[in-house]
């Protein structure tokens, strides 16, 4: 364990220094493919903190969007507050919202879940369903914030670094916790309730916790995403996003943290693979033009069959190679 | 433990990935491409607001062909790159990246909704790309900066030109006004049909409210009754727009309701029935307008998609050739050139009126007033600013 855990250090801290130089040569990276890189490390970290709940607890919670919007939210107007800054001065302050974001998004994680938690499977579902919805919709109507309109977050200070330094922390911390002592109760949990329970375990507060974690993490990529998109409407944070986060911890391998980041990898950059085959005129190596616009009408199409055919062919999870260390 | 090596091989991946995409993908310049001058379009092609997104890019892709068949602009053909945001947050942001960093669009057509209209906008004005939203109402989609630009007119404006037709066509003294307080939308068009209807000497003698969603408004009429206006003035949407005349003919208040774009829909005459008959509101465009422009749009519409146009096709159709008239002025296709030859764009005879940009970029051009008579809706009259 002592080794395992010096190699995982030294695994973040190779990962951040190798995100603070990506981002400094970031300026030479076409910048559409640099946003698709945010929006990968953005749903890293959301499907690594649901898999907590999801994969490792084995609860069902279809609410992660709604601790994004309150993440989000909460960052973009911290930082609103503020006019321009200096480098340093700005990583400051957006961090500092970006915890803000992840405190408060846990705060309503404890809030769902202390009334909740002692509910299982579908009925938990559908009370995080619930829950998700209830943000959504506050947000409509709060009029500060710009109701259905939307809410403009001034400062893109979302880059490299950020996401993908702290999806790299967000990895390490919850690989660690699962793997700590304390840790193994929630594996307990997911495997079987009743006899955690005779085994002295509070099921209930495991459970919490994995709410308040995971909804901390979602809260942090909410402020992320926040500043990448500067543009924050409640749509944004409806209940198919929640899905979408479902369907990359599923398509990973529930408890399986590389399948999941590989998943969440895959499922970001699948749709925009598929838009750029649209744009091709003529395939390499084929003489005659034979445009591809075909797939820019039937992309979504195309994208829902490669999930169903994925799930059909690989229902333990696409990148689930061995069972899951324990 | 192989989550450390997956964890850092895939983190290394990517970043290797995007070095790659980074040195293979240098994003051409604006005047790259050569022979043509690349437009972007961004819409809701799928999802929840679809149908808008579609007719839209239907007017878009009839004035991109028309342009080519009369030569294109400065001699070249213009090539529209079509993005679909799936009519989700979030994604317009990608799509316009996209289409400026990886096609090189000089110019930018979209969106309908306003709040993906908003995420697209900062983008494009960082980008000194022009923005024209063919359809976006919000005041506040324009005031993002000098290079988004829209060419339908916004909220207020319709109040202003239905107090004028109050006032001028119906000869009204008098108005009440039944607003809806939870919409940003009716509240607006409330206020600049208030200033309007006092500024040409008229009298609001009563002005009640309601809430978007509420069934029962008898105690509001029955308050604008006893204060006997010539006309109601209910800036709502046609959900509400319907039952407030079915309500208003039963408590026997048999002067026109009047209203605005928010009446238009093909739900309005099934709801509200009989009791519309002789209510009129404002809206973007008609295809019963007999002016040439209008029929020879709507001759090529039909015959080419095989479908009637709704108001969202002329409007794409619009910010396109405005957009090809002012590069055609600009002479190039250099961003803050033709943000100039945009934002002096005057009188251009567009198939939803004359439309002239004002200097706060949105179009200032005159609103289509329809009226309901037998159980359909007629064209009126044009209304200018």
């Amino acid at each position: 364990m002592n080794l395992n855990l010096r190699h995982a250090k030294t695994g973040l801290l190779g990962a951040l220094a190798l995100c603070f130089l990506v981002t400094l040569f970031s300026k030479f990276i076409n910048p559409y493919w640099l946003y698709i890189l945010y929006d990968i490390g953005i749903n890293i970290i959301l499907a690594v903190s649901l898999n907590l709940i999801n994969g490792y607890t084995g609860q069902f919670s279809l609410g992660h969007a709604g601790f994004m919007a309150v993440g989000a939210y909460t960052a973009g107007v911290i930082t609103n507050q503020f006019g321009q800054l200096n480098a340093f001065a700005s990583g400051g302050v957006f961090l500092g919202a970006l915890l803000a974001g992840g405190l408060m998004a846990a705060v309503a994680g404890l809030l769902v879940g202390i009334p909740t938690l002692r509910l299982k499977g579908d009925y938990l579902a559908i009370v995080t369903l619930g829950f998700g919805e209830i943000i959504r919709v506050i947000l409509q109507n709060v009029d500060s914030v710009g109701g259905a309109r939307g809410y403009s977050v001034m400062h893109g200070w979302t880059n490299f670094f950020w996401t993908f330094g702290l999806a790299a922390v967000t990895v390490y911390v919850i690989a660690s916790l699962v793997n700590s002592t304390y840790g193994r109760g929630f594996i307990a949990v997911h495997d079987d309730e009743i006899a955690a329970e005779a085994m002295g375990i509070n099921t209930t507060k495991y459970k919490v916790s994995a709410f308040v974690i995971g909804a901390f993490f979602a809260g942090i990529a909410g402020g992320l995403y926040a500043h990448s998109k500067q543009y924050i409407t409640p749509g944004g944070f409806g209940f198919m996003q929640s899905i979408a986060f479902v369907v990359m911890v599923i398509l990973g391998g529930m408890g399986n943290t590389v399948g999941v980041i590989l998943a969440a990898i895959l499922l970001t950059l699948l749709p925009e693979g598929l838009r750029f085959l649209a744009g091709v005129q003529q395939i390499p190596g084929v003489a005659k033009m034979y445009p591809l616009s075909w797939v820019g009408d039937t992309r979504m199409i195309i994208y829902s069959l490669l999930l169903i055919v994925l799930m059909l062919t690989r229902p333990q999870g696409l990148f689930a190679f061995k069972k899951r260390q324990r | 433990m192989n989550i450390w090596r997956g964890q850092f091989f895939s983190l290394a991946v990517v970043a290797a990935g995007c070095l790659l995409t980074g040195c293979n993908q240098s994003s051409p310049g604006p005047n790259a491409g050569g022979d043509v001058i690349k437009v972007g379009e961004y819409g809701s092609l799928t999802g929840s607001e679809a149908t808008f997104g579609q007719s839209t890019h239907k007017g878009i892709q009839q004035a991109v062909d028309e342009i080519n068949a009369a030569g294109g602009v400065l001699g070249k053909k213009i090539e529209l790159h079509t993005e679909d945001d799936q009519s989700q947050a979030g994604q317009a942001a990608t799509v316009v990246r996209k289409l400026i960093s990886s096609d090189g669009v000089v110019a930018m057509l979209g969106e309908v909704a306003s709040s993906r209209s908003l995420e697209a906008a900062p983008i494009c004005q960082q980008s000194g790309i022009p923005m024209i939203s063919p359809s976006s109402t919000n005041p506040k989609v324009t005031e993002v900066g000098d290079y988004i630009f829209r060419v339908c007119f916004i909220d207020p404006f319709q109040g202003t030109v239905m107090a004028n037709f109050a006032t001028k066509t119906l000869k009204a003294h008098t108005a009440a006004v039944l607003t809806d307080v939870k919409s940003d939308y009716s509240l607006g068009l409330a206020k600049f049909f208030k200033e309007q209807f006092l500024a040409s000497g008229g009298k609001i003698v009563d002005e009640e409210k309601y809430s978007g969603g509420d069934k029962d408004f008898n105690a509001q009429l029955t308050a604008i009754k006893a204060a006997s206006p010539e006309v109601v003035f209910v800036p709502g949407y046609y959900t509400e727009a319907g039952l407030i005349a079915l309500q208003a003919r039963q408590l026997g208040i048999n002067v026109p309701l009047l209203g605005g774009d928010g009446w238009e829909s093909p739900t309005l005459i099934p709801v509200g029935g009989k009791a519309l008959e002789g209510d009129s509101f404002s809206t973007h465009f008609s295809a019963d307008n007999t002016s040439p422009e209008v029929q020879t749009y709507l001759t090529t519409y039909k015959k080419r998609y095989n479908e009637t146009s709704d108001a969202m096709a002329p409007l794409g159709y619009d910010a396109m050739m405005i957009l090809a008239d002012a590069i055609k002025r600009a002479g190039t296709t250099d961003g803050a050139k033709v943000r100039d030859a945009l934002a002096a764009t005057k009188d251009f005879k567009g198939v939803t009126g004359n439309i002239t940009i004002d200097p706060n970029r949105n179009a200032s051009k005159s609103a289509v007033i329809l009226t309901i008579t037998n159980g359909a809706i007629k064209y009126i009259q044009t209304v200018a600013p």
